[in-house]
């Protein structure tokens, strides 16, 4: 059994001045607070990586410069489903008895840490270097070309897609360290400029500099005791040239093999993380996670049903879409705030009830997918 | 057998491998069937005919040679030897089109370019 003990973020957007280990660092301190443990109480490390700063051994210089002696430490590297993908492991680290308390940790300054070109090509290198990225395709392009598809085959329209960008938008108005906090309309989403269609600007999550960290322990540190029921990963794929069909995707296989490992169903689940890189990627995932009917995810937001006070809150932060993405972090923070929902600390966002929570993250083009139930008990 | 050579190296052709054991074509090239393992792969030239599964028109590119090509439709075309690949499209293209390849010009390389057949 594991803990998730603590947590820490920092605030997301553009924060000039500040690199990878100093955000590391701020995320670290205040998940070490949250969790009331020391450094000297972490033996167990695990990183994910910064493309402002490609470093070979990213875990080994955070225990430098933070000041660690872990007896375990590496990082990971599965886009944007790292985040989860290393609580995961920091679950089976504790679990195996590796580890007492392992620091789950990342950062990156990928909004002014480079020119806004530098990080569209850096992230189009998920693509196949010799058959996709001479295209000149781009991480949206990808997305893009599924949800073209994804539309064609569901009937989906844009202005569908583009309830689930006003969502997080409203969402993120209620969190002071969003990114965006200005409301928008679906008329805003539909007449933002094109990026690659039928992909527009304000469907797509923003470049941001921030960090987050959690604390995964055998025991629980404080009154606030959430605990890691169960979780599961699928990867099907790389490149989206080589995807499955859309209904052989891989959230399909880790929700039901998290769904088996947790001992729970979806019906079971009151508050809802999922990754939404783009607006497509969480219609998507909503869709294949059983939280919506298949094309349905639209109109259960204009239900209300994804709100604050709905069924099933969502991603009460605003997600990536308007709390910001920074790489790693960005996932990172859908768990952050789980973790105030689950413990009652979500002030003016608190929702009802969040005992039982579905997390979800996805790397690549939906290529590398990690479920994930936490419990407060 | 000379190896063949196509648009990925400058020259006007797409290439397949056909697996000999289990007859999946794959398109990334390997020296195996990803599908079975086989060893036994024959390159083969595909007829550059197929039919359009998504597209999408790209407006933001991310360098200063292809921001000069804005807008382009990039395409996931299905072709008719069983296999799917990425190219270029007339910026027009709908899914389920019939579309057959040409090459053109991008960011100083060549690249396949599907245009719609009647």
């Amino acid at each position: 059994m594991s803990w998730i003990a603590g947590v820490g973020m920092t605030a997301y957007g553009k924060l000039p001045g500040r690199n990878t280990l100093d955000l590391m660092s701020e995320a670290a301190t205040a998940a070490l607070q949250d969790a009331q443990l020391e450094r000297a109480d972490i033996d167990g490390l695990v990183c994910g990586y910064s493309t402002t700063f490609p470093h070979l051994m990213l875990s080994t210089a955070f225990v430098e410069h933070f000041g660690l002696r872990p007896s375990y430490a590496h990082s990971i590297q599965v886009g944007g489903a790292t985040g989860f993908a290393m609580v995961m492991l920091a679950h089976y680290l504790v679990e195996a008895g590796a580890a007492r308390n392992v620091l789950v940790v990342a950062g990156e300054n990928r909004l002014t840490g480079q020119s806004r070109d530098d990080a569209v090509k850096t992230l189009a290198q998920v693509g196949h270097p010799v058959y996709e990225v001479p295209l000149g395709a781009t991480i949206p392009a990808y997305y893009a070309l599924v949800a073209a598809r994804y539309l064609h085959e569901y009937g989906i329209t844009e202005p569908d897609l583009a309830e689930l960008a006003v969502l997080m938008r409203r969402h993120a108005t209620a969190h002071p360290g969003a990114q965006f906090r200005e409301p928008i309309t679906i008329a805003d989403v539909m007449a933002s400029k094109s990026i690659a269609a039928p992909l527009k600007l304000l469907d797509c999550c923003p470049v941001s500099d921030g960090g987050a960290a959690f604390i995964v322990s055998r025991e629980p540190t404080h009154a606030a005791r959430v605990k890691v029921r169960g979780c599961a990963q699928a990867h099907t794929h790389q490149h989206v040239t080589a995807a499955p069909a859309l209904s052989e995707l891989g959230a399909e296989i880790s929700i039901a093999k998290a769904r088996e490992a947790a001992g729970l169903a979806i019906s079971d689940v009151r508050y809802a993380a999922v990754y939404d890189s783009f607006t497509i990627t969480l219609a998507m995932l909503l869709e294949d996670l059983g939280l919506a009917k298949r094309g349905e995810a639209a109109a259960r937001v204009r239900a209300g049903y994804f709100g604050r006070t709905g069924e099933m809150p969502l991603n009460t932060h605003g997600g990536l879409l308007s709390y910001g993405h920074c790489g790693v972090g960005g996932a990172m923070a859908h768990l952050v705030e789980t973790h105030l929902q689950m413990t009652g600390r979500a002030g003016n966002r608190q929702v009802r009830d969040a005992s039982v929570a579905l997390l979800h993250g996805d790397g690549g083009v939906l290529s590398s997918h990690v479920s994930m139930f936490l419990e407060r008990v | 057998m000379p190896k063949l050579a196509d648009w990925t190296t400058g020259v006007e052709a797409i290439l397949y491998q056909s697996c000999a054991s289990c007859g999946k074509p794959q398109y990334f090239r390997r020296g195996f069937c990803a599908s079975c393992g086989a060893t036994g792969l024959a390159e083969k030239r595909a007829s550059g005919k197929g039919t359009v599964y998504a597209t999408s028109v790209v407006m933001r590119a991310a360098t200063p040679e292809t921001r000069a090509h804005v807008p382009y439709n990039i395409v996931l075309v299905d072709t008719e030897e069983g296999f799917r690949m990425m190219a270029h499209g007339a910026n027009d293209l709908a899914i389920g089109d019939r579309v057959s390849a040409r090459f053109a010009g991008f960011a100083g390389r060549l690249v396949p370019y599907f245009e719609k057949v009647n």
